[in-house]
């Protein structure tokens, strides 16, 4: 089979506004699951162990099963009992759900990385809990967290064409549709692979020089 | 319909999909090592040619999805000539995705072996074959085998995408359960719990007892 050059470029404008879409999922995905996550490392810091205990469970849960069948779960299982979502909310949902439980596990590690001393200090001033992660803890926790969130923004960039199964309009699911409307797949399945790495290269990139400036700014070593 | 009908009738056919996830996971692992080691090795070799492959392969595997790589080898390769069956083409793909993430694993494990074992190795006179077979990889394997248990799981993870090629493993299982039961909780319910049975209570102590394994060994020798 040949490439055709001209039916790729007849298809490159649709690929390209699937492109928006996916990152347009990766972003909102990636925003419910920054903010998620971190609900999810505080809610294991409370010192009501059941709680701890239970969203620990769940988080490793979401961790260990396959985000495809997450999706299809959020999907399928509110009409059965008369929530309908649309697919963009029930892919956002199940998205940004299961990076939460990744990232959550980031910022604990960034989190418990602090030094004790930063908390009895805190103790000593006497802050509230609260101004003592918003002020101390968390801003301390950020830098060594940010490895880590960075992978994982490529990351869900990466497992948007999931979404693809319950018919959100991304890239692979345009692709798909060019391909049985012309019975083509050589170029547009082509085009989406060489269009993800045109993204995620880059952005790795420009994520770990980022990480190196604020590491540099922040006057850490290594 | 109580849970206990649901799996009174459709048991069967949910542990015949785990079945073939379980086949799924071990072919794909077995590439998903293979690749790994070559691909690592191949970052670290002084031919830049070697090396050049190497990056690439393991660049264009991590830059891209699981899901585009599957649907590629599956629909693009046979306009080739290479007609794969979906069976294959299915823990092909996922193991060689996982490869790629491996080969990472394998380069950072080999580099942090301490420099002196080089050293040492080169004074004894050994080739570089046999420092790296008998020297520096049973170090480094120590040091990534806990790594490997997280990318195994996630490699059980990307085999549930083989079911998108119609493979009939356990997510297809449950997807063609929930379509003609319409019994979607139930259905992708009791497969997302035995993916998790499978990853927490099979894989992970199946990895912990490798690692104690390894550590004894080293302790005799």
């Amino acid at each position: 089979m040949q490439w055709r050059w001209d039916f790729m470029w007849e298809v490159l404008p649709r690929l390209i506004v699937a492109t928006g879409n996916t990152l347009l999922a990766a972003g909102i995905g990636y925003g419910i699951a920054v903010v998620l996550g971190l609900v999810l490392a505080l809610a294991q810091r409370t010192p009501f162990k059941p709680l701890t205990m239970m969203v620990r469970e769940v988080v490793e849960f979401i961790r260990s099963t396959p985000l495809v069948l997450q999706i299809f779960f959020v999907f399928y299982v509110g009409p059965q009992f008369g929530i309908r979502l649309a697919p963009w909310t029930a892919g956002m949902i199940a998205i940004g759900l299961h990076y939460a439980s990744y990232l959550s596990e980031v910022y604990r590690g960034g989190l418990e990385s602090v030094p004790k001393g930063q908390w009895e200090a805190a103790t000593a001033l006497n802050l509230s809990t609260a101004r003592t992660y918003s002020r101390i803890i968390i801003p301390q926790a950020l830098p060594p967290s940010l490895a880590g969130m960075g992978n994982y923004l490529v990351g869900i960039f990466k497992d948007t064409p999931m979404l693809s199964v319950i018919g959100v309009a991304e890239l692979m699911h345009t692709a798909n549709a060019i391909g049985s409307e012309s019975y083509r797949f050589l170029e547009p399945y082509t085009m989406v692979g060489a269009i993800f790495l045109a993204i995620s290269l880059p952005t790795a990139a420009l994520i770990r020089s980022f990480e190196a400036w604020v590491r540099k700014k922040l006057g850490m070593t290594r | 319909m109580s849970y206990w009908e649901f799996l009174q009738t459709y048991g069967a056919r949910l542990a015949d999909g785990t079945v073939v996830t379980c086949a799924q996971f071990i072919l794909a692992a077995l590439i998903a090592v293979a690749i790994a080691v070559v691909a690592g090795l191949g970052k670290l070799s002084p031919n830049p040619v070697i090396r050049g492959i190497a990056v690439v392969y393991i660049e264009i595997f991590r830059g891209t999805s699981l899901l585009v790589q599957l649907y590629w080898i599956f629909f693009v390769l046979p306009l080739f000539g290479l007609t794969l069956e979906k069976f294959t083409a299915g823990y092909l793909a996922v193991g060689m995705n996982l490869g790629a993430y491996g080969a990472e694993l394998v380069r950072g494990a080999i580099l942090s072996v301490p420099r002196g074992q080089y050293e040492a190795a080169l004074a004894l006179n050994m080739s570089p074959a046999q420092r790296m077979r008998r020297i520096i990889f049973p170090q480094a394997l120590k040091i990534m085998l806990p790594t490997w248990g997280n990318l195994l799981i996630e490699l059980l993870k990307g085999t549930a995408l083989v079911s998108l090629i119609s493979v009939a493993d356990l997510m297809f299982q449950a997807k063609q359960i929930n379509a003609s039961s319409f019994l979607s909780a139930q259905a992708f319910g009791t497969a997302l719990i035995i993916y998790y049975v499978l990853a927490r209570f099979a894989l992970t102590p199946f990895m912990r007892w490798l690692e104690r394994l390894m550590a004894r060994r080293e302790g005799r020798i």
